[in-house]
Protein backbone atom coordinates (compact mmCIF):
# COMPACT_ATOMS: atom_id res chain seq x y z
CA UNK A 1 0.00 0.00 0.00
CA UNK A 2 1.01 3.36 0.41
CA UNK A 3 3.90 4.18 -1.57
CA UNK A 4 5.87 8.33 -1.34
CA UNK A 5 7.20 8.79 -4.50
CA UNK A 6 9.18 12.34 -4.41
CA UNK A 7 10.52 13.26 -7.82
CA UNK A 8 13.17 15.83 -8.71
CA UNK A 9 11.55 18.47 -5.79
CA UNK A 10 12.49 21.63 -5.84
CA UNK A 11 12.00 24.83 -3.37
CA UNK A 12 12.93 28.11 -3.61
CA UNK A 13 11.78 30.96 -2.20
CA UNK A 14 12.68 34.31 -4.66
CA UNK A 15 16.39 33.50 -5.07
CA UNK A 16 17.11 31.59 -2.36
CA UNK A 17 17.29 27.46 -3.46
CA UNK A 18 16.10 25.69 -0.01
CA UNK A 19 15.98 22.36 -1.64
CA UNK A 20 17.04 20.94 -4.80
CA UNK A 21 17.13 17.81 -7.28
CA UNK A 22 15.35 15.93 -4.15
CA UNK A 23 14.17 12.38 -4.97
CA UNK A 24 13.09 9.35 -2.72
CA UNK A 25 11.03 6.71 -2.16
CA UNK A 26 9.72 5.95 1.14
CA UNK A 27 7.52 2.66 1.54
CA UNK A 28 4.21 2.33 3.65
CA UNK A 29 5.75 1.47 7.65
CA UNK A 30 9.03 2.68 7.07
CA UNK A 31 10.30 5.31 9.85
CA UNK A 32 12.34 7.90 8.37
CA UNK A 33 14.42 10.21 10.63
CA UNK A 34 15.85 13.31 8.83
CA UNK A 35 18.82 15.25 10.27
CA UNK A 36 21.37 17.52 9.35
CA UNK A 37 22.50 21.29 10.13
CA UNK A 38 19.95 23.93 10.93
CA UNK A 39 19.09 25.90 7.91
CA UNK A 40 19.23 22.93 5.81
CA UNK A 41 15.68 22.02 4.67
CA UNK A 42 14.10 19.62 6.94
CA UNK A 43 11.26 21.59 7.98
CA UNK A 44 10.83 22.96 4.41
CA UNK A 45 10.37 19.11 3.24
CA UNK A 46 8.20 18.21 5.85
CA UNK A 47 5.87 21.43 5.27
CA UNK A 48 6.09 19.96 1.63
CA UNK A 49 5.08 16.48 2.98
CA UNK A 50 2.41 17.96 4.83
CA UNK A 51 0.79 20.09 2.12
CA UNK A 52 1.27 23.76 3.89
CA UNK A 53 4.09 24.80 1.02
CA UNK A 54 3.44 23.72 -2.34
CA UNK A 55 7.22 22.54 -4.55
CA UNK A 56 8.71 24.56 -6.57
CA UNK A 57 9.32 21.79 -9.21
CA UNK A 58 8.96 18.34 -9.09
CA UNK A 59 6.36 16.08 -8.24
CA UNK A 60 4.94 14.37 -4.68
CA UNK A 61 3.28 11.43 -5.29
CA UNK A 62 1.08 8.78 -3.10
CA UNK A 63 0.54 5.52 -4.27
CA UNK A 64 1.28 7.07 -7.81
CA UNK A 65 -0.79 10.14 -7.64
CA UNK A 66 -0.19 13.80 -6.51
CA UNK A 67 -0.48 14.67 -3.02
CA UNK A 68 -3.66 17.14 -2.15
CA UNK A 69 -2.19 20.75 -2.28
CA UNK A 70 -3.29 21.46 1.71
CA UNK A 71 -3.01 19.37 4.65
CA UNK A 72 -5.69 16.46 4.99
CA UNK A 73 -6.85 13.51 6.99
CA UNK A 74 -3.83 11.05 5.42
CA UNK A 75 -1.05 12.80 6.97
CA UNK A 76 -1.10 13.75 10.68
CA UNK A 77 1.55 16.07 12.33
CA UNK A 78 3.24 17.07 15.52
CA UNK A 79 4.91 19.86 16.21
CA UNK A 80 7.54 20.86 19.00
CA UNK A 81 4.60 22.79 21.06
CA UNK A 82 0.97 23.84 20.32
CA UNK A 83 0.09 20.93 19.15
CA UNK A 84 -3.30 20.18 21.40
CA UNK A 85 -5.83 22.22 21.63
CA UNK A 86 -5.93 24.60 24.96
CA UNK A 87 -9.56 24.78 25.49
CA UNK A 88 -10.79 21.21 25.59
CA UNK A 89 -10.03 18.20 27.73
CA UNK A 90 -7.91 15.69 27.32
CA UNK A 91 -10.42 13.36 26.06
CA UNK A 92 -12.31 16.06 24.47
CA UNK A 93 -8.81 16.52 22.44
CA UNK A 94 -8.99 13.36 21.23
CA UNK A 95 -12.32 13.17 20.80
CA UNK A 96 -12.24 16.08 18.44
CA UNK A 97 -9.99 14.40 15.77
CA UNK A 98 -13.29 12.22 15.73
CA UNK A 99 -15.98 14.05 15.28
CA UNK A 100 -13.82 16.68 13.32
CA UNK A 101 -13.59 13.49 10.97
CA UNK A 102 -17.00 12.01 10.99
CA UNK A 103 -19.06 15.41 11.00
CA UNK A 104 -18.22 17.17 7.82
CA UNK A 105 -20.19 20.40 9.02
CA UNK A 106 -20.97 20.37 12.55
CA UNK A 107 -17.73 18.64 13.76
CA UNK A 108 -19.74 17.66 16.23
CA UNK A 109 -21.30 14.08 16.95
CA UNK A 110 -24.39 13.21 19.24
CA UNK A 111 -25.89 10.53 20.79
CA UNK A 112 -24.61 7.19 20.40
CA UNK A 113 -22.10 8.07 17.53
CA UNK A 114 -20.63 10.27 20.30
CA UNK A 115 -20.55 7.64 22.86
CA UNK A 116 -18.77 5.57 20.76
CA UNK A 117 -16.03 8.06 19.58
CA UNK A 118 -15.39 8.72 23.66
CA UNK A 119 -14.94 5.11 24.07
CA UNK A 120 -12.39 4.77 21.18
CA UNK A 121 -10.92 8.25 22.44
CA UNK A 122 -10.29 6.82 25.66
CA UNK A 123 -9.04 3.46 24.18
CA UNK A 124 -6.27 5.76 22.10
CA UNK A 125 -5.51 7.86 25.73
CA UNK A 126 -4.83 4.74 27.62
CA UNK A 127 -1.98 3.49 24.84
CA UNK A 128 -0.35 6.70 25.25
CA UNK A 129 -0.62 6.35 29.33
CA UNK A 130 -3.11 9.15 29.86
CA UNK A 131 -6.12 7.49 30.85
CA UNK A 132 -5.86 9.30 34.87
CA UNK A 133 -6.49 12.69 33.11
CA UNK A 134 -8.92 12.60 30.60
CA UNK A 135 -10.69 15.67 32.31
CA UNK A 136 -7.82 17.72 32.90
CA UNK A 137 -6.96 20.70 30.27
CA UNK A 138 -3.69 20.80 28.54
CA UNK A 139 -2.49 23.29 30.15
CA UNK A 140 -2.68 21.49 33.77
CA UNK A 141 -0.27 19.04 31.72
CA UNK A 142 3.72 18.68 31.76
CA UNK A 143 5.13 19.40 28.27
CA UNK A 144 5.69 15.46 27.61
CA UNK A 145 2.34 14.77 28.56
CA UNK A 146 1.29 17.22 25.95
CA UNK A 147 3.38 15.43 23.32
CA UNK A 148 1.35 12.48 24.04
CA UNK A 149 -1.92 14.00 23.76
CA UNK A 150 -0.59 15.23 20.67
CA UNK A 151 -0.21 11.64 19.07
CA UNK A 152 -2.87 10.46 20.38
CA UNK A 153 -4.78 12.70 19.14
CA UNK A 154 -3.11 12.64 15.87
CA UNK A 155 -3.42 8.36 15.59
CA UNK A 156 -6.63 8.14 16.50
CA UNK A 157 -7.69 8.13 13.44
CA UNK A 158 -5.41 6.30 11.57
CA UNK A 159 -3.34 8.62 9.18
CA UNK A 160 -1.36 6.77 6.28
CA UNK A 161 1.48 9.30 7.31
CA UNK A 162 2.89 10.64 10.29
CA UNK A 163 4.91 13.86 10.25
CA UNK A 164 7.14 14.63 13.31
CA UNK A 165 8.70 18.12 13.34
CA UNK A 166 11.18 17.70 16.20
CA UNK A 167 8.42 16.15 18.51
CA UNK A 168 10.71 15.79 22.00
CA UNK A 169 12.84 18.96 20.72
CA UNK A 170 11.98 20.51 24.35
CA UNK A 171 11.85 17.65 26.69
CA UNK A 172 13.59 16.73 29.43
CA UNK A 173 16.36 13.82 28.37
CA UNK A 174 14.31 11.42 30.91
CA UNK A 175 11.05 12.05 29.39
CA UNK A 176 12.73 12.04 25.76
CA UNK A 177 13.38 8.51 26.11
CA UNK A 178 10.04 7.53 27.87
CA UNK A 179 8.52 9.14 24.54
CA UNK A 180 11.01 7.07 22.00
CA UNK A 181 10.09 4.40 23.72
CA UNK A 182 6.04 5.06 23.01
CA UNK A 183 6.47 6.58 19.23
CA UNK A 184 8.55 3.33 18.41
CA UNK A 185 5.91 1.27 20.27
CA UNK A 186 2.82 3.10 18.22
CA UNK A 187 4.60 2.72 15.17
CA UNK A 188 5.20 -0.92 15.46
CA UNK A 189 1.61 -1.63 16.53
CA UNK A 190 0.29 0.50 13.79
CA UNK A 191 2.45 0.26 10.85
CA UNK A 192 1.96 4.05 9.91
CA UNK A 193 4.70 5.66 8.09
CA UNK A 194 6.93 8.28 9.96
CA UNK A 195 8.70 11.14 9.48
CA UNK A 196 10.57 12.46 12.07
CA UNK A 197 13.25 15.44 12.09
CA UNK A 198 15.59 15.40 15.03
CA UNK A 199 18.16 17.23 15.79
CA UNK A 200 19.68 14.26 18.09
CA UNK A 201 21.48 12.05 15.88
CA UNK A 202 21.30 9.15 18.21
CA UNK A 203 17.64 9.26 18.07
CA UNK A 204 17.95 9.67 14.97
CA UNK A 205 19.74 6.57 14.86
CA UNK A 206 17.81 4.64 17.74
CA UNK A 207 14.01 5.09 16.25
CA UNK A 208 14.73 5.17 12.47
CA UNK A 209 14.79 1.94 10.13
CA UNK A 210 16.15 5.27 7.83
CA UNK A 211 17.95 7.56 8.20
CA UNK A 212 17.71 10.74 5.73
CA UNK A 213 20.80 13.15 6.17
CA UNK A 214 20.23 17.05 4.73
CA UNK A 215 22.92 18.97 3.22
CA UNK A 216 24.07 21.04 0.80
CA UNK A 217 26.28 19.43 -1.76
CA UNK A 218 27.27 22.45 -3.70
CA UNK A 219 28.41 25.90 -2.43
CA UNK A 220 29.45 28.98 -3.49
CA UNK A 221 30.70 31.02 -1.27
CA UNK A 222 29.94 34.05 -3.56
CA UNK A 223 26.04 33.57 -3.82
CA UNK A 224 25.35 31.17 -0.54
CA UNK A 225 21.87 31.17 -1.53
CA UNK A 226 22.21 29.64 -5.14
CA UNK A 227 22.14 26.35 -4.55
CA UNK A 228 19.96 24.28 -1.94
CA UNK A 229 20.42 21.13 0.18
CA UNK A 230 18.96 17.50 -0.65
CA UNK A 231 19.42 14.46 0.69
CA UNK A 232 22.79 13.95 0.77
CA UNK A 233 22.95 10.01 2.57
CA UNK A 234 20.62 7.75 2.57
CA UNK A 235 21.20 5.22 5.16
CA UNK A 236 18.67 1.82 5.88
CA UNK A 237 19.17 1.31 9.62
CA UNK A 238 20.49 -2.23 10.50
CA UNK A 239 22.56 -2.52 13.54
CA UNK A 240 24.15 0.33 12.37
CA UNK A 241 25.75 3.47 14.90
CA UNK A 242 26.40 7.35 14.56
CA UNK A 243 30.01 6.32 14.16
CA UNK A 244 29.62 4.96 10.74
CA UNK A 245 29.09 8.58 9.30
CA UNK A 246 32.11 10.48 7.74
CA UNK A 247 33.10 12.06 11.01
CA UNK A 248 32.95 15.62 9.91
CA UNK A 249 29.16 15.26 8.75
CA UNK A 250 28.48 14.09 12.46
CA UNK A 251 30.01 16.99 14.18
CA UNK A 252 27.81 19.46 11.52
CA UNK A 253 24.83 17.97 12.40
CA UNK A 254 25.26 17.40 16.45
CA UNK A 255 26.45 21.07 16.95
CA UNK A 256 22.71 22.40 16.42
CA UNK A 257 22.55 25.91 16.08
CA UNK A 258 20.26 27.55 17.60
CA UNK A 259 16.67 25.99 17.22
CA UNK A 260 13.68 27.45 16.54
CA UNK A 261 12.52 28.13 20.04
CA UNK A 262 15.78 29.60 21.19
CA UNK A 263 15.98 31.91 18.14
CA UNK A 264 12.23 33.29 18.98
CA UNK A 265 11.94 34.33 22.71
CA UNK B 1 13.57 50.70 56.24
CA UNK B 2 12.70 49.35 52.90
CA UNK B 3 12.03 50.91 49.76
CA UNK B 4 9.12 52.29 49.30
CA UNK B 5 8.25 50.21 46.22
CA UNK B 6 8.58 47.20 48.76
CA UNK B 7 6.18 47.81 50.92
CA UNK B 8 2.81 45.76 50.23
CA UNK B 9 -0.39 46.18 52.26
CA UNK B 10 -2.10 43.71 53.95
CA UNK B 11 -5.45 42.14 53.10
CA UNK B 12 -7.62 44.78 55.32
CA UNK B 13 -5.38 47.38 55.13
CA UNK B 14 -5.58 47.25 50.88
CA UNK B 15 -9.56 47.14 51.55
CA UNK B 16 -9.09 50.33 53.77
CA UNK B 17 -6.67 52.21 51.24
CA UNK B 18 -8.85 51.77 48.07
CA UNK B 19 -11.62 52.59 50.28
CA UNK B 20 -9.95 56.12 51.35
CA UNK B 21 -10.18 58.31 48.17
CA UNK B 22 -13.76 57.38 48.16
CA UNK B 23 -14.74 58.65 51.68
CA UNK B 24 -12.31 61.30 51.34
CA UNK B 25 -14.22 62.85 48.22
CA UNK B 26 -17.58 62.52 49.94
CA UNK B 27 -16.38 64.27 52.73
CA UNK B 28 -14.89 67.12 50.66
CA UNK B 29 -18.36 67.44 48.76
CA UNK B 30 -20.03 67.06 52.35
CA UNK B 31 -17.79 70.08 54.10
CA UNK B 32 -18.34 72.05 51.01
CA UNK B 33 -22.59 71.34 50.71
CA UNK B 34 -22.40 72.09 53.99
CA UNK B 35 -20.97 75.79 53.86
CA UNK B 36 -22.58 76.83 50.73
CA UNK B 37 -25.86 75.90 52.30
CA UNK B 38 -24.93 77.72 55.66
CA UNK B 39 -24.69 81.29 53.05
CA UNK B 40 -28.01 80.21 51.19
CA UNK B 41 -30.10 77.75 51.98
CA UNK B 42 -31.32 77.65 48.91
CA UNK B 43 -28.47 77.11 46.91
CA UNK B 44 -28.86 74.40 44.14
CA UNK B 45 -25.27 74.09 42.91
CA UNK B 46 -24.37 71.44 46.15
CA UNK B 47 -27.52 69.93 47.44
CA UNK B 48 -27.31 67.76 50.96
CA UNK B 49 -27.28 64.41 50.77
CA UNK B 50 -31.01 64.85 52.67
CA UNK B 51 -32.03 66.53 49.20
CA UNK B 52 -30.80 64.34 47.08
CA UNK B 53 -32.21 61.66 48.77
CA UNK B 54 -35.83 63.13 48.75
CA UNK B 55 -35.18 63.68 45.16
CA UNK B 56 -34.21 60.14 44.41
CA UNK B 57 -37.51 58.89 46.47
CA UNK B 58 -39.53 61.34 44.14
CA UNK B 59 -37.78 59.67 40.84
CA UNK B 60 -38.27 56.19 42.11
CA UNK B 61 -40.94 55.36 44.14
CA UNK B 62 -43.78 58.69 43.29
CA UNK B 63 -45.51 58.37 39.99
CA UNK B 64 -44.62 60.86 37.77
CA UNK B 65 -47.60 63.81 37.94
CA UNK B 66 -47.66 63.70 34.59
CA UNK B 67 -47.43 60.68 33.11
CA UNK B 68 -47.61 58.45 35.87
CA UNK B 69 -44.49 56.75 35.60
CA UNK B 70 -41.83 55.62 37.90
CA UNK B 71 -39.30 57.76 35.78
CA UNK B 72 -36.47 56.04 37.55
CA UNK B 73 -37.09 52.80 36.18
CA UNK B 74 -38.60 54.33 33.26
CA UNK B 75 -35.25 55.85 32.36
CA UNK B 76 -33.19 52.68 33.61
CA UNK B 77 -34.75 50.69 31.32
CA UNK B 78 -34.83 52.62 28.12
CA UNK B 79 -31.60 53.08 28.29
CA UNK B 80 -30.53 49.30 29.57
CA UNK B 81 -32.57 48.31 26.56
CA UNK B 82 -31.03 50.38 24.25
CA UNK B 83 -27.40 49.57 25.32
CA UNK B 84 -28.30 46.13 25.67
CA UNK B 85 -29.45 45.89 21.61
CA UNK B 86 -26.31 48.21 20.47
CA UNK B 87 -23.80 46.21 22.58
CA UNK B 88 -25.55 42.63 21.20
CA UNK B 89 -25.95 43.46 17.95
CA UNK B 90 -22.07 44.79 18.15
CA UNK B 91 -20.77 41.31 19.46
CA UNK B 92 -22.58 39.61 17.19
CA UNK B 93 -20.76 41.57 14.09
CA UNK B 94 -18.08 41.37 16.06
CA UNK B 95 -18.03 37.71 16.00
CA UNK B 96 -19.19 36.83 12.91
CA UNK B 97 -17.23 39.85 10.95
CA UNK B 98 -13.71 39.31 13.00
CA UNK B 99 -13.99 35.59 12.62
CA UNK B 100 -14.02 35.60 8.83
CA UNK B 101 -11.69 38.51 8.14
CA UNK B 102 -9.27 36.79 10.46
CA UNK B 103 -9.37 33.40 9.32
CA UNK B 104 -10.06 33.75 5.39
CA UNK B 105 -7.23 35.13 3.53
CA UNK B 106 -9.77 36.59 0.50
CA UNK B 107 -12.43 38.59 3.03
CA UNK B 108 -9.33 39.74 4.86
CA UNK B 109 -8.01 41.30 1.40
CA UNK B 110 -11.60 42.27 0.89
CA UNK B 111 -13.03 44.11 4.07
CA UNK B 112 -9.30 44.95 6.46
CA UNK B 113 -9.43 48.30 4.80
CA UNK B 114 -12.76 48.84 4.94
CA UNK B 115 -13.28 48.24 8.28
CA UNK B 116 -10.15 50.11 9.37
CA UNK B 117 -11.28 53.08 7.45
CA UNK B 118 -15.09 52.66 9.23
CA UNK B 119 -13.46 53.05 12.57
CA UNK B 120 -11.69 55.95 11.87
CA UNK B 121 -15.15 57.89 10.98
CA UNK B 122 -15.96 60.05 14.63
CA UNK B 123 -19.36 58.23 15.52
CA UNK B 124 -20.48 61.34 16.85
CA UNK B 125 -20.07 63.51 13.29
CA UNK B 126 -22.40 60.92 11.61
CA UNK B 127 -25.09 61.00 14.92
CA UNK B 128 -27.32 64.19 12.49
CA UNK B 129 -27.06 61.30 9.72
CA UNK B 130 -28.08 58.67 11.70
CA UNK B 131 -31.12 60.74 12.68
CA UNK B 132 -32.32 61.95 8.94
CA UNK B 133 -31.71 58.24 7.82
CA UNK B 134 -33.44 56.50 11.02
CA UNK B 135 -35.60 59.34 12.58
CA UNK B 136 -35.45 60.18 16.18
CA UNK B 137 -36.49 56.59 17.16
CA UNK B 138 -34.80 53.79 18.97
CA UNK B 139 -33.07 52.76 15.80
CA UNK B 140 -31.00 55.61 15.78
CA UNK B 141 -29.42 55.29 19.18
CA UNK B 142 -28.58 51.55 18.69
CA UNK B 143 -26.95 52.10 15.21
CA UNK B 144 -24.96 55.32 17.05
CA UNK B 145 -23.97 52.60 19.84
CA UNK B 146 -23.04 50.12 17.69
CA UNK B 147 -21.44 51.98 15.12
CA UNK B 148 -19.17 53.74 17.65
CA UNK B 149 -17.84 50.36 19.26
CA UNK B 150 -18.23 46.86 16.62
CA UNK B 151 -15.50 47.93 14.36
CA UNK B 152 -12.77 48.54 17.51
CA UNK B 153 -14.26 44.68 18.50
CA UNK B 154 -14.29 43.68 14.62
CA UNK B 155 -10.61 44.77 14.53
CA UNK B 156 -9.71 42.91 18.45
CA UNK B 157 -11.53 39.61 17.13
CA UNK B 158 -9.71 39.60 13.77
CA UNK B 159 -6.81 39.78 16.04
CA UNK B 160 -7.22 37.33 18.28
CA UNK B 161 -7.91 35.14 16.00
CA UNK B 162 -4.53 35.56 13.57
CA UNK B 163 -2.72 35.22 17.17
CA UNK B 164 -4.00 31.31 17.23
CA UNK B 165 -0.82 29.56 16.57
CA UNK B 166 -0.86 28.33 12.86
CA UNK B 167 0.29 24.81 14.06
CA UNK B 168 -3.37 24.90 15.93
CA UNK B 169 -5.26 25.65 12.40
CA UNK B 170 -2.86 23.29 10.22
CA UNK B 171 -3.72 20.42 12.61
CA UNK B 172 -7.38 20.64 12.55
CA UNK B 173 -7.04 20.27 9.06
CA UNK B 174 -5.40 16.92 9.05
CA UNK B 175 -7.64 16.01 11.53
CA UNK B 176 -10.07 16.18 9.03
CA UNK B 177 -11.70 19.28 9.37
CA UNK B 178 -13.31 21.78 7.15
CA UNK B 179 -13.68 25.37 6.96
CA UNK B 180 -16.51 25.49 8.71
CA UNK B 181 -16.06 23.08 11.28
CA UNK B 182 -12.79 24.39 11.86
CA UNK B 183 -14.29 27.82 12.51
CA UNK B 184 -17.18 26.06 14.88
CA UNK B 185 -14.41 23.58 16.73
CA UNK B 186 -11.52 25.11 16.91
CA UNK B 187 -11.76 29.06 16.33
CA UNK B 188 -14.66 30.08 17.74
CA UNK B 189 -14.56 28.42 21.23
CA UNK B 190 -10.97 30.50 21.49
CA UNK B 191 -11.96 33.63 21.17
CA UNK B 192 -15.56 33.67 22.81
CA UNK B 193 -13.22 34.62 26.39
CA UNK B 194 -12.19 37.21 24.29
CA UNK B 195 -15.32 38.41 23.41
CA UNK B 196 -16.24 38.91 26.45
CA UNK B 197 -13.54 40.44 27.75
CA UNK B 198 -13.33 42.64 24.50
CA UNK B 199 -17.18 43.71 25.54
CA UNK B 200 -15.93 45.09 28.45
CA UNK B 201 -13.25 47.16 27.19
CA UNK B 202 -16.03 48.77 24.92
CA UNK B 203 -19.12 49.36 27.87
CA UNK B 204 -17.55 53.08 28.16
CA UNK B 205 -17.81 53.71 25.00
CA UNK B 206 -21.11 52.05 24.79
CA UNK B 207 -22.45 54.34 27.49
CA UNK B 208 -20.84 57.34 26.39
CA UNK B 209 -22.88 57.02 22.67
CA UNK B 210 -25.70 56.32 24.62
CA UNK B 211 -25.67 59.44 26.63
CA UNK B 212 -24.80 61.69 23.90
CA UNK B 213 -27.73 60.00 21.64
CA UNK B 214 -30.18 60.34 24.55
CA UNK B 215 -29.10 64.05 25.30
CA UNK B 216 -29.98 65.08 21.57
CA UNK B 217 -33.16 63.05 21.15
CA UNK B 218 -35.29 61.22 23.08
CA UNK B 219 -38.78 60.83 25.41
CA UNK B 220 -37.00 59.05 27.99
CA UNK B 221 -33.63 57.30 29.40
CA UNK B 222 -30.81 58.48 31.76
CA UNK B 223 -29.18 60.26 29.59
CA UNK B 224 -32.44 62.09 28.97
CA UNK B 225 -33.29 62.83 32.06
CA UNK B 226 -29.69 64.57 33.30
CA UNK B 227 -29.93 66.55 30.13
CA UNK B 228 -33.50 67.12 30.50
CA UNK B 229 -33.62 68.56 34.96
CA UNK B 230 -30.05 70.48 33.82
CA UNK B 231 -32.46 73.34 32.67
CA UNK B 232 -33.83 73.50 36.41
CA UNK B 233 -30.14 73.38 37.14
CA UNK B 234 -31.33 70.17 39.85
CA UNK B 235 -27.99 69.19 40.68
CA UNK B 236 -30.29 67.10 43.44
CA UNK B 237 -31.65 65.03 40.31
CA UNK B 238 -28.28 64.46 38.30
CA UNK B 239 -25.69 63.69 40.52
CA UNK B 240 -27.77 60.52 42.28
CA UNK B 241 -27.87 59.67 38.44
CA UNK B 242 -24.61 59.72 37.62
CA UNK B 243 -23.94 57.59 40.31
CA UNK B 244 -26.52 54.92 39.31
CA UNK B 245 -25.32 55.28 36.16
CA UNK B 246 -21.49 54.46 37.57
CA UNK B 247 -23.13 51.42 39.74
CA UNK B 248 -25.20 49.97 36.62
CA UNK B 249 -21.87 50.62 34.78
CA UNK B 250 -19.85 48.76 37.38
CA UNK B 251 -22.74 45.82 37.80
CA UNK B 252 -22.59 44.96 33.75
CA UNK B 253 -18.62 44.84 34.18
CA UNK B 254 -18.19 42.61 36.86
CA UNK B 255 -20.65 40.03 35.23
CA UNK B 256 -19.51 40.13 32.28
CA UNK B 257 -15.87 38.98 33.78
CA UNK B 258 -17.94 36.49 36.62
CA UNK B 259 -19.26 34.87 33.38
CA UNK B 260 -15.94 34.95 31.37
CA UNK B 261 -14.56 33.05 34.15
CA UNK B 262 -17.41 30.82 35.05
CA UNK B 263 -17.89 29.82 31.02
CA UNK B 264 -14.24 29.40 29.65
CA UNK B 265 -12.57 27.68 33.04
CA UNK B 266 -9.04 26.91 30.68
CA UNK B 267 -8.78 30.65 29.81
CA UNK B 268 -7.30 31.33 32.90
CA UNK B 269 -5.42 29.01 33.06
CA UNK B 270 -3.90 28.47 29.25
CA UNK B 271 -2.97 32.21 29.19
CA UNK B 272 -0.48 32.13 31.82
CA UNK B 273 1.16 29.07 31.20
CA UNK B 274 1.14 28.77 27.94
CA UNK B 275 1.16 25.39 26.64
CA UNK B 276 4.44 24.57 26.49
Amino acid sequence: MSTFSIRNLWKRYGEHVVLERLNLEVRSGEFCTLVGASGCGKTTFLKLLLGQEAPSRGQLLLDGRPLPAEPGPERGIVFQRYSVYPHLTVLDNVLLALELHRSRWLGRLFGRARRQAREQAAAMLEQVGLSDCLQRYPAELSGGMQQRLAIAQSLVRAPQVLLLDEPFGALDPGIRADMQLLIQRIWRETGVTVFMITHDLSEGFKLGTRLLVFDRPRHDPQAPQAFGATITYDIPLRNRRAGDLPPDLAERIAAREPTREESTP
Amino acid sequence: MRRLINLRPERGSRLLLGLLPFVLALLAYLIASAARLADNPSDKLLPSLATMGTALYQMAVVPDARSGNLLLWVDTAASLARLGWGLGISAALGLIVGIGVGITPLLRAGLAPFIAGLSLIPPMAILPILFIVFGLGEVSKVVLIVFGIAPVIIRDMQQRVEELPGEQIIRAQTLGASTVSLVLRVVLPQVLPRLLDALRLSLGAAWLFLIAAEAIAATEGLGYRIFLVRRYLAMDVILPYVAWITVLAFAMDWGLRALSRRAFPWFGAGSTRGST
